[in-house]
């Protein structure tokens, strides 16, 4: 029905290029797995690793198990959903669903069975005999997923599926997405570069930068708690301070930057000395002088009011942007643009992480 | 080793070499993408395909014309005679171009065959040139949708008809009792005939007129690619139109050019119909030269010299022409 | 603009000139397929004939001649067309330090004279296959010549038009569909090949419209036999009646036919070709919902 893929030590090399470095990981059967990162980052890499079109420079793929070393594309017990979905234009819809039947000999009958059962699943009904060039996107895309499901895969592959709609149709899209897989129960690998996709879809996430998975969790982990400065800069809004630790203990450590010394929590217990950076989310920091919180001033540059928040964009003394995000029904005073503001918030929702890189702007 | 065979020999070196090429250069880093030939094709038609072009490259072009080239480099022998002793290479056919054999005397017919030839070729090429320029143009960039399918049309339709009837039809036009002679003595422009075909007039028209289309195309294809902004933007600054055409047109068209006038070029020297059903009595061309070699004194070696000598004459204008316009191979096929 | 009127007289002058330069000794050769003198003679008209049509299709060597073109033709297209493709799928996979040479091999044969693919291909073939009597007896022969040297340049012609619709192929349709299960041969047939088909057909036409129309090379590798061409230049080089004007009439008349032909197809194609574009627009405005 449906089967756990492994990747154990994937190492992807192109001449000197390195597009997947030592990747390491177990996906569950039956689980919707996503790998977020940017592009260049090495996600459709992996893909076409795990469906069989590249072959790994070193490590190996397992699939329920199985070593698919040697094992081609056309072996393996998966199905890809391509990003331009590359339907096939000179057949109809139904052939197109019911292609790979059609090569492992099953006869007509049961193939035009099967593509009207699948149409029905994806609500096209009746529209086998249409050409596909005669469909709308979010037809196409659907027509792509019965395609892929007709041949009753273990693991089924997506990537970026959702990149060519419009919002609102994407937004119908990742419902569906996951109503599907769960009705289904095979395990799905989908890739994106939306962490708005990866976050509402997903059991759990891979985020990735150039070629390394930097952190495999659930969505609220990654957002709440990002191992590296990259996951907490490339997932949601952050702030980051960079400065050096002046103090550390069982309770958090104290870095000291250009805003001055900040408090927040220690998950990675890095020592004094430690090169690092304070992470607080927009929507966790407040303004105003408030008692016992940790707190800089900087001067207010913009206020955009967004319908359902208001961000209060500010620059701090060493010119780097702060991003404060006032929910509706929070209260508070907005501050004026021109004016200094006091910044405050709690040093329990801030986060102290290693210096390293961050998500390009 | 007879050299005939050798013949056979340098394709497989070739080859082997390319292979062993490639063989280390896969050993030395792997590449994800790349799959093996016989995975990406299967089996089967992996070998059919190997088949099928070795057949076509080595069979059909590289080995006869190589065979042709050692051909040339023998005595003309009956075929007893052949890998015997007698059978030596020699460069005497070719020197027999030069110099030839019966009287020991400068070679002249056959060198100012050669001359003219390519002289007669260039001419219509640029006559063709010259003459297709501006409705290539026309048809390319300022007529409409309508009339231009309707002139394709048009430029096609004689073409259909076969170059040996093309040439005929010209001869009919230029006799001595053919139209144009009667309306030129009707016209009272002259009193009598002029034997078009004796001063060569009708080979350079048959000529011309067998090749126009085949400069036309490329020319056609070439404009018509080029944004029509482009031109709009020059008359826009000012430009009269012979330097539009100097400045933007003709640089732009280059490959076109080229690759018409190469053509022209090509088929024009090499040109059989023509020469033979156009040309006066005492008109020599280079071709008809090898044809006789063939047809007539059965002295397939010296034909094959002649050939040789002829083809490395067409690529070097080839070479040349690409050269003088800056373009690439590539680029002037197609 | 009097210059811009001017202009507009010369371009039609020319364009005159032009055509009455293409067509004119067409149409006058036409009017002698006409004419009753046993010289084509097109002015002046002596009475109106249908005569040389007939004595046309009574002119056995014409007539065996067209029966060897036809069969050389099929012949060289039976063999190009598979060869162009063969190659033009290979351009892609040889081995990249080789493509040049490859590329530039396959191509030669239209930079060639015809003669000298003529005359290498009755050397060649003649030492080959003279190697013992029987092959010599069998393979020896005008038709089969004229079929292997026609074949090395109408391939070449294949090879161009082929890759040119090959580079336009979506190589994720290959993908999607080995992914689905299929071999690499049923790849190669059920998309490949559907794809190429506009290509592989107009190839096809293309090739057996060179071959039959070739006179160059065929007129040497033809040995003996002849072909419709090859009656055609004996027949000039010795003087001739109109029979060959008739021939001319009934060559124009065909391809105006096919002409015609092909524009009315074509205009079909579009109106089909936009209603299916009618179809994919309604249905995107059916789901912006």
């Amino acid at each position: 029905m449906s089967a756990g893929v492994d990747l154990e030590g994937v190492t992807v090399r192109f001449g000197n290029f390195t597009a997947v470095d030592n990747a390491n990981l177990a996906i569950k059967g039956g689980e919707f797995f996503s790998f977020l990162g940017p592009s260049g980052c090495g996600k459709t890499t992996i893909l076409r690793t795990v469906s069989g079109f590249l072959d790994p420079s070193a490590g190996r793929v397992k699939i329920g198990g199985q070593d698919m070393v040697g094992i081609g594309p056309n072996k393996r017990p998966t199905a890809l959903i391509f990003q331009n979905l590359a339907l096939f234009p000179l057949m109809t819809v139904a052939d197109n669903i019911a292609y790979g039947l059609r090569v492992r000999g099953i006869d007509k009958k049961t193939r035009r069975k099967k593509a009207g059962e699948l149409l029905d699943l994806i609500a096209l009904p009746g529209q086998g005999d249409k050409l596909v060039s005669e469909l709308s996107g979010g037809q196409k895309q659907r027509v792509a997923i019965a395609r892929a499901l007709a041949v009753e895969p273990k693991v089924l592959l997506l990537d970026e599926p959702l990149s060519a709609l419009d919002l609102k149709l994407r937004q119908h899209m990742r419902n569906e997405l996951r109503a599907i897989q769960q009705r289904v129960g095979i395990t799905f690998i989908y890739i994106t570069h939306d962490q708005g996709e990866a976050l509402t879809m997903s059991d759990r996430i891979a985020v990735m930068s150039d070629g390394v998975i930097e952190q495999v969790a659930d969505g609220k982990t990654v957002y709440d708690q990002p191992e590296t400065s990259f996951v907490a800069s490339f997932v949601g809004e952050n702030n980051g301070f960079t400065g050096l630790v002046t103090k550390a203990d069982a309770t958090g450590a104290v870095v000291e930057t250009a805003m001055g010394s900040l408090r927040g929590r220690n998950p990675k217990g890095m020592k004094t000395g430690d090169k690092a950076m304070v992470f607080v989310r927009p929507e966790s920091l407040r303004i105003g002088k408030g008692k016992a919180l940790e707190g800089f001033s900087a001067a207010v540059k913009n206020v955009a009011f967004e319908g359902n928040a208001t961000h209060v964009f500010l620059q701090g003394a060493d010119k780097k942007n702060i991003t404060v995000t006032i929910g509706r029904g929070q209260g508070g005073d907005i501050p004026a643009q021109g004016s200094m503001a006091d910044v405050q918030f709690d040093p329990d929702l801030a986060l102290i992480l290693p210096e390293g890189k961050l998500a390009r702007e | 080793m007879s050299s005939r065979l050798l013949v056979f020999l340098l394709p497989v070196i070739v080859i082997g070499l390319f292979w062993a090429m490639s063989r280390y250069e896969s050993k030395l880093a792997h590449d994800p993408n790349h799959k093996g030939y016989f995975e990406r094709n299967g089996m089967t038609l992996g070998l059919i395909f190997i088949f099928l072009v070795a057949l076509w490259t080595l069979f059909l072009v590289v080995l006869p014309y190589l065979y042709m080239v050692v051909e040339s480099f023998h005595p003309r022998l009956p075929l007893p005679k052949r890998g015997g002793p007698e059978d030596y290479l020699t460069f005497a056919q070719y020197k027999s171009f030069f110099v030839s054999p019966s009287d020991n005397q400068w070679n002249t017919n056959h060198m100012g065959a050669f001359v003219f030839s390519l002289i007669a070729s260039v001419a219509v090429t640029v006559f063709n040139l010259a003459f297709c320029y501006p409705l290539a143009y026309f048809m390319a960039q300022v007529g409409s949708v309508q009339k231009v399918r309707l002139l394709m049309l048009g430029l096609i339709v004689p073409y259909w008809v076969n170059e040996i009837l093309r040439a005929f039809s010209m001869r009919l036009l230029l006799t001595s009792k053919g139209l144009i002679n009667q309306l030129l003595m009707w016209s009272g422009l002259t009193d009598a005939p002029i034997d078009f075909l004796y001063n060569n007039t009708g080979l350079y028209l048959g000529l011309s007129y067998g090749y126009l289309l085949i400069m036309m195309f490329p020319l056609y294809n070439a404009i018509e690619s080029l944004d029509k902004n482009q031109i709009e933007a020059a008359r826009d600054l000012g430009a009269p139109w012979w330097k539009i055409h100097r400045d933007v047109v003709i640089p732009y068209a280059k490959p076109g050019i080229a690759s018409g006038c190469t053509m022209v070029f090509m088929l024009a020297a090499g040109s059989l119909a023509a020469p033979q059903f156009l040309g006066g009595p005492n008109t020599l061309w280079f071709t008809s030269v090898v044809y006789d070699f063939f047809f007539q004194a059965f002295n397939w070696p010296r034909g094959s010299a002649y050939a040789f000598i002829l083809l490395a004459a067409c690529i070097i204008f080839v070479m040349g022409m690409l050269r003088l316009f800056k373009v690439k191979l590539g680029e002037a096929i197609r | 603009m009097s210059s811009r009127y001017v202009m507009k007289g010369m371009l039609a002058f020319y364009i005159l000139i032009f055509f009455l330069y293409l067509f004119g000794p067409l149409l006058v050769m036409g009017v002698t397929a006409f004419n009753t003198p046993n010289y084509p003679q097109a002015y002046p008209f002596e009475s109106f004939t249908l005569d040389w049509f007939v004595k046309l299709w009574n002119h056995r060597a014409m007539m065996e001649g067209l029966q060897n073109s036809f069969v050389i033709g099929i012949g060289v297209v039976a063999i190009s067309v598979p060869v162009g493709l063969a190659a033009s799928i290979m351009m892609n996979q040889i081995y990249h330090r080789a493509r040049g040479l490859f590329y530039l091999v396959t191509v030669s044969p239209l930079l060639t004279p015809g003669v000298i693919i003529g005359i290498s291909t009755v050397i060649f073939w003649k030492d080959v296959m003279g190697v013992t009597d029987v092959t010599k007896a069998i393979f020896y022969k005008g038709i089969v010549l004229s079929i292997l040297g026609q074949s090395s340049f109408v391939a070449a012609y294949c090879l161009l038009i082929i890759m040119a619709r090959l580079t336009r192929f979506d190589r994720a349709q290959e993908e999607a569909a080995l992914d689905l299960g299929a071999s690499y041969p049923q790849v190669f047939w059920h998309i490949l090949i559907p794809f190429l088909k506009p290509a592989l057909l107009s190839a096809s036409v293309i090739g057996f419209l060179s071959s039959f129309e070739n006179y160059n090379t065929t007129t040497f590798a033809i040995l003996a036999d002849k072909t419709l061409v090859t009656v055609l230049a004996g027949e000039v080089r010795q003087g001739t009646t109109p029979v060959l004007s008739a021939l001319a009439v009934i060559i124009i008349t065909i391809s105006l036919l096919g002409a015609i032909t092909y524009e009315i197809l074509k205009r079909r194609e579009e109106t089909k070709a936009a209603q299916i574009k009618e179809n994919a627009r309604l249905a995107e405005r059916g789901e912006a919902v």
